[in-house]
């Protein structure tokens, strides 16, 4: 054709990489792995207060067979893990695991002879979530951390051996810095929803620590004479 | 059964798109938890800068999940870093251990370990999810002096632990606030 020697190098596949990542990412469909109580908090986020459906994830996937990202909620027992495996093996590529909770990434408390300690022992986990269990937004969070990475993945082997020479690593950013609304109108009204969000929590104000109110209000002078009683008294 | 009851259905759901949206904007709008909420560890400092840490280990002991390490160390005249004997040379949350349970904050007898409302922690390696002294301690407030210094406010530690919510009105930290203000506070 000629239009790709004219190009700079890399420059179409590159693009091509991008749209197919964008896809990727955009519809990513989870398969579930409720274990335990981290499952509640994974079925809250389909939920319309959360309403994972926002980033293409409506379709909470009873089947490995259409489902992209594995999200493991819950503590991995060892008798679990050959299943678990099972599961990840028929999941179809390009696939992610996320592991939920501190009880999937390391065993959590959990430090016994029953339970896998960490779920990467099992299949190669992605997103690692701290959290016992973790909220819904931090959920939120991982999954946006991971889509992140997936806009980063190599479309093919010579680009990962590219990207391996340059050494590049997705840089994580906490999600509310990433998404924080741009124009003043929208952060306005962010902070006006943040106002409201303190009043229910009674979380207005700074965060007091008890005991600067409950002491006496006094300068200096009591607090010397204190140190002088202090100091008669040892 | 009445002939209109399939458009009944219809009614309801034709009703909810004049009914308040209950979605939250997580991303765009970051959700804030209650003042309580068990977030990220903070080591907090005296009104001077110094740490309030003193390396006891009561916090590794209390951790049910072995999820804190602590190492003490000795304070010098030449080189403190808290009022007293000892401080906290290294200290280590490890967060993919951690259950946020609270239990190090209830056993820390300086209050020198509390919880923030930080919750985005999510990362793709086990290793920087250990958190180090350098990602806990406190920021510097105004008043402030980075460690190691001698101790500004007082001849030993009993007038830091006797006289703190004082010394801290001292040193000019406003009404409102505390020494345990965390990074988030003191960006707003």
């Amino acid at each position: 054709m000629g239009l790709e020697e004219s190009l700079p190098n890399g420059i179409l596949l590159a693009n091509v990489e991008k749209l197919v990542n964008w896809t990727r990412k955009t519809s990513m469909w989870p398969a579930t792995f409720g274990l335990a109580c981290c499952a509640i908090e994974m079925m809250t986020i389909g939920g319309s207060r959360y309403d994972v459906a926002r980033f293409g994830m409506e379709r909470f996937s009873a089947t490995p067979r259409q489902a992209d990202l594995m999200i493991v909620a819950g503590r991995v027992t060892n008798k679990m893990a050959p299943v678990l495996r099972q599961i990840y093996d028929q999941m179809p590529e390009p696939r992610w695991v996320l592991a939920m909770g501190v009880c999937a990434s390391t065993g959590g408390m959990f430090n016994n002879y029953a339970v896998v300690q960490g779920v990467d022992h099992v299949v190669p986990v992605d997103m690692y979530l701290p959290g016992c269990p973790p909220r819904p937004e931090m959920l939120l969070d991982a999954i946006l951390k991971l889509h992140a990475k997936v806009m980063d993945e190599p479309i093919n082997a010579k680009r990962a051996q590219l990207q391996v020479e340059r050494g590049d690593r997705t840089e994580l950013e906490a999600s509310s810095q990433k998404y924080a609304p741009k124009s003043a109108a929208k952060r306005r009204m962010a902070e006006r929803q943040q106002n409201t969000q303190r009043r229910e929590m009674g979380a207005e104000g700074a965060l007091g620590a008890p005991g600067i109110e409950s002491l006496p209000p006094g300068g200096q002078s009591t607090s010397t004479e204190n140190r002088n009683e202090l100091g008669a008294g040892r | 059964m009445g002939v209109f009851d399939p458009l009944k259905g219809f009614g309801v759901t034709f009703s909810t798109m004049f009914k308040k949206v209950v979605t939250e904007e997580y991303p765009e709008v970051k959700k804030i938890p209650a003042p309580r909420f068990h977030g990220k560890h903070q080591l907090n400092r005296h009104p001077d800068g110094l740490e309030k840490c003193v390396g006891c280990e009561l916090c590794a002991w209390a951790c049910p999940a072995d999820a804190i390490f602590v190492e003490g160390g000795t304070n010098t005249e030449e080189e403190r870093y808290s009022p007293g004997e000892r401080f906290g040379l290294d200290y280590q949350i490890n967060y993919l251990r951690c259950i946020g349970c609270g239990l190090c904050i209830e056993a820390c007898p300086t209050r020198s370990l509390t919880m923030t409302n930080e919750y985005e922690t999510a990362d793709d390696n086990r290793q920087n999810l250990i958190y180090t002294k350098e990602d806990l301690l406190a920021p510097l407030l105004p008043g402030m002096e980075q460690p190691p210094h001698p101790m500004r406010l007082g001849d030993d530690e009993q007038d830091y632990y006797v006289h703190g919510p004082d010394l801290a009105r001292g040193a000019g930290i406003p009404e409102d606030e505390t020494v345990e203000t965390g990074h988030e506070e003191a960006g707003r």
